[in-house]
């Protein structure tokens, strides 16, 4: 026994108070108010409350270390600085992202009326106008690139979940994966091209915005898809199977059925996420002031490029503009919301039971 | 209802490795025959290829021959999915299909299938399937309920009527209770023996006991070590193999010594 | 369906192909190879209108650099550094959100804080454009000032101060910013699937929570951070909108993070130059976007390099 490290035999051993971390928070925040407003009094300065905190919280991550050492040892010492830095970081993050949601909602909801929704922004140039141009050009270029790329992205997944093997299988895995990385400008800059050579350069179209949409779109859905055809057991395969079920019908009315929600959540998503892209639509759909329902010909407004171009293009009356960027970003924000949201409640509801 | 089965000279492989080697035998019309071995020997993946369904799984092939009633089950032009109409099986764990009620699990080789079928003649099938697997009376209110929805032995027994209700000449059960407690066991077991009036039943299991109670032939399977394929051993009528078996393997497994 | 047949088989199987089977499995194939075709329409396309970029004399592009590499590399070297910057903010913020969630708050709180990142996520990126030159850029006025009197020394910092805000480092600020969520989102999901005993066998050692993260999650979760943060340094490379919104570009290469001359990025110039291009200046953008399609593909392959690399060791079956 003499050569082994000597553990303390007893089970109790300093401690804090659980309210003490609490108490020294209070005073670190207190003193360092007094700081500052000592250092901006002597300088003529405003009071900083950016400062108040961050002096604080420093003063704080001092004195519970130093606090924690001295009573209970190094390790939770060490244990304790890191909940700080933890719980710290986490409300640093907090703040940009509650900022955001909170200016979008207040800036977004002074314009949030009956008139945003029911007008366009046709020979209008000051206050007035609305978006619902662009709301219907979201909606057209959405579906369209839903309706080209959930076919192929559902077929690709059940490809590579119940036919494909070797070679091919891999390279397509590979290839989604690539085509994942795809940045949304490079997507549009590539509709562009495309349509460039069957309708000459300045090509500017809704049909031209939903392929580019669709490329970002198709691996999305393929990998979602994927995802949840592999997760129906393969024992229901074989029952299905083993009644002499074709492996056509097997898929079509076994493994789709009992996937049927997760692949509609994943859909959801994808969907959310080419409904915000800005950067293709501007470049191949171009921007409009008018209600534009034709996919094939001339420019088409959408969402996303009707809140940057208000903001961009701010035409007389500054104020009017910036108020329609806004509200168009909470429509925005409400869309990808409430998908985000159905997508979870299909989820939630319509899942069958796998678990055992 | 009911044919007999001839195997003659089976190999059976994944890949480049043989899994089973050379296996005869003849299984007789509304019997039951017990496949019993150690872990890994090859009697499931045998039992497979009594209806195909070891294709399911890529990359394993078979040599030699299945017979049903003379028919050769890897003859040219044979449809694997006709033969699993013919050949049904049960499967370890209880798979109902999770997104059906139990009506339409029982329903299912019939749907799936998609052939249509009129309200009264699938009423009086689901009635006719779950009697004949001992479960009409535990659900007959709650046909409309998820498959999932009742306890491990009855889902179990919803996977037999769901094999029956195609109305197969064979049924493979490939280890049915080992999920199972005690008493779903027994039910099952009290199942088998129905059942053998009017199919030919071929069960794996790991448990001797049960092989010894429900069947009239036994089959053991055996493996040399891991790499080596599995052989059948010894078949022949359960008595004798519990108790007066030829060979010595057979005796040291069946009284518990190995295995 | 030839090469994905089962291997030959000694008895010659002839099983009678069924109509539905052959339509469906046709068709998850065709599905499968238009993907292929989708993908390398895109790179001949791209390479295809790009290419009068490279013949040209470079006196015919907007601005008459003197060589077509003197308008890419400042682009480049913005794209590069602005990302670099916010994931240096995001990726040490996302581990320790992500940490905060699994490990740090009650059960309950986690799962709705969770749903609020996987939320912040979906948001576009237009919103966080307009929100950084709308909120972030005049709120960090005050201490960009007080870096440039006080901590002016370090290059970085050095001044005359920008007057709007405007600069690279507020760009990468929003950048971090949003690609914190999705970084999050990974580092969480594989922080929740450290196995349980891994993390019992450390608490049993008596080990504190903060040992107990060292000795069992983090070594467990590094392939998830890895890939996270390559996932957000590609989504920051390719970000457009954002920074578009937010920087005031000039065609310059200069660290300093503070001042109102910045590069730009190549999305952010595609994005702001292309609906007034003409002629071979859309084939020098469309040039650009190539260059940043090889940079992204870069870092996803080398994000992939490293978690199949390390999946073997990480115990993540």
């Amino acid at each position: 026994m003499a050569t082994t490290v000597s553990m303390p035999k007893t089970l109790t051993q300093g401690q804090l108070h659980p309210r003490t971390p609490w108490v020294v928070l209070g005073l670190s925040i207190a003193g360092a108010a007094g700081v500052v407003s000592l250092i901006s009094m002597a300088s003529g300065e405003e009071f900083s409350l950016v400062g108040t905190v961050a002096l604080g919280v420093l003063a704080y991550l001092v004195m519970i270390v130093i606090l924690s050492r001295q009573i209970e040892g190094s390790r939770k010492a060490t244990d304790r600085l890191v909940t700080a830095l933890v719980t710290g970081a986490f409300l640093i993050a907090m703040t940009p992202l509650v900022s955001l949601v909170s200016t979008v909602v207040i800036l977004g909801s002074e314009r949030f009326d009956a008139e945003f929704f029911t007008f366009s922004m046709r020979n209008i140039v000051g206050e007035g106008g609305g978006a619902v141009h662009a709301i219907v050009g979201t909606l057209l270029m959405t579906g369209t690139a839903a309706i080209i790329s959930i076919p192929i992205g559902l077929f690709t997944a059940i490809y590579l979940v119940e036919y494909g093997r070797g070679p091919l299988a891999r390279a397509i895995t590979f290839f989604v994966d690539v085509m994942t990385g795809i940045p949304s400008i490079v997507a549009g800059l590539f509709a562009f091209s495309l349509f460039a050579i069957f309708f000459g350069p300045g090509v500017r179209m809704g049909f031209a915005g939903a392929t580019a949409l669709a490329v970002l779109m198709i691996p999305v859905v393929v990998r979602s898809c994927e995802e949840m055809l592999r997760v129906v057991p393969n024992e229901l395969r074989e029952a299905s199977f083993a009644l002499g079920v074709p492996k056509w019908l097997t898929i079509l009315n076994v493994v789709l059925p009992t996937s049927a929600a997760g692949i509609a959540t994943g859909i959801m998503l994808a969907i959310a996420r080419v409904i915000g892209e800005t950067a293709p639509l501007l470049i191949v759909a171009g921007f409009t002031a008018s209600m534009n329902t034709n996919m094939f010909a001339d420019r088409m407004q959408s969402l996303p490029v009707f809140v940057f171009t208000s903001y961009a293009n701010q035409g007389v009356d500054t104020q009017a503009y910036l108020d329609r960027a806004w509200a168009g970003a909470l429509t925005l924000i409400l869309i990808v919301m409430a998908l985000n949201l159905l997508a979870r409640l299909i989820a939630r509801f319509f899942a069958p039971k796998l678990g055992r | 209802m009911s044919k007999r089965i001839e195997v003659n000279d089976l190999n059976v492989y994944y890949g480049k490795f043989k899994a089973v080697e050379d296996v005869s035998m003849l299984i007789e019309p509304r019997s039951v025959t017990a496949f019993i071995g150690p872990s890994g020997c090859g009697k499931s993946t045998f039992i497979r290829t009594l209806n195909r369904m070891h294709e399911v799984i890529p990359g394993a092939y078979v040599e030699g021959q299945v017979l049903i009633d003379g028919d050769d089950l890897y003859g040219p032009g044979v449809d694997p999915v006709l033969v699993r109409r013919q050949v049904g099986m049960v499967f370890q764990r209880p798979n109902p299909f999770p997104t059906m009620s139990i009506r339409d699990n029982v329903l299912a080789g019939v749907k799936l299938n998609n052939r249509r079928i009129s309200k009264s003649d699938a009423d009086e099938l689901v009635e006719r399937s779950l009697r004949g697997a001992n479960l009409w009376n535990e659900v007959k209110d709650r046909l409309e309920r998820p498959g999932a929805s009742i306890s491990g032995g009855q889902q179990q027994r919803l996977c037999i009527a769901r094999a029956i209700a195609v109305e197969p000449e064979v049924i493979l059960m490939d280890e049915p209770c080992s999920a199972l407690d005690p008493i779903s066991t027994l039910a099952i077991e009290d199942l088998i023996e129905e059942l053998k009036q009017d199919y030919t039943i071929v069960i794996v299991t790991h448990n001797m006991q049960q092989a010894s109670r429900v069947s009239d032939r036994t089959a053991f399977f055996n493996i040399a070590g891991t790499g080596h394929p599995g052989k059948l051993i010894e078949y022949d009528d359960t008595r004798i193999i519990f108790s007066n078996p030829s060979v010595k393997a057979t005796e040291d497994y069946v009284s518990g010594k190995f295995g | 369906m030839t090469a994905t047949e089962a291997p030959p088989q000694t008895t010659p199987l002839k099983a009678k192909q069924r109509l539905g089977d052959i339509v469906f499995s046709r068709t998850s194939l065709a599905s499968g190879a238009a993907i292929l075709v989708i993908l390398a329409l895109v790179a001949v396309f791209l390479i295809a209108q790009s290419l009068p970029a490279l013949v040209v004399d470079p006196e015919k592009f907007i601005g008459s650099p003197p060589s077509l590499w003197d308008y890419v590399w400042p682009l480049v070297f913005g794209t590069l550094w602005s990302s670099a910057l916010a994931l240096a903010m995001a990726l040490p913020l996302a581990v320790g959100i992500a940490l905060f969630i699994s490990h740090y708050a009650p059960r309950r709180l986690s799962q709705f804080l969770g749903y609020i990142i996987d939320l912040l996520a979906a948001v576009p990126s237009v919103v966080y454009g307009l929100w950084g030159i709308g909120v972030l850029a005049p709120a960090v006025l005050p201490a960009y000032a007080w870096l440039t009197e006080n901590l002016g020394w370090i290059p970085l910092f050095s001044g005359p101060v920008s007057g709007t805000g405007r600069t690279i480092l507020t760009a990468s600020i929003v950048l971090g910013v949003m690609i914190l969520p999705v970084m999050t989102a990974i580092c969480r999901e594989i922080f929740l699937q450290t196995p349980v005993l891994h993390e019992e066998a450390a608490l049993a050692l008596g080990a504190t929570r903060w040992e107990m993260i060292t000795m069992s999650v983090l070594p467990f979760g590094r392939p998830g951070i890895i890939s996270g943060a390559m996932l957000g340094l590609g989504r920051a490379l390719g970000e457009t909108m954002a920074v578009a919104m937010v920087l005031s570009p000039t065609a310059i290469v200069s660290f300093a993070l503070l001042q109102s001359t910045n590069p730009s990025t190549i999305a952010a110039n595609i994005a702001l130059s292309f609906p007034e291009s003409y002629g071979v200046n859309v084939n020098l953008l469309i040039f650009t976007g190539l260059v940043l399609f090889v940079i992204t593909l870069i870092v996803n392959s080398i994000a992939r390099y490293i978690v199949n690399r390390r999946k073997d060791f990480s115990g993540a079956n």
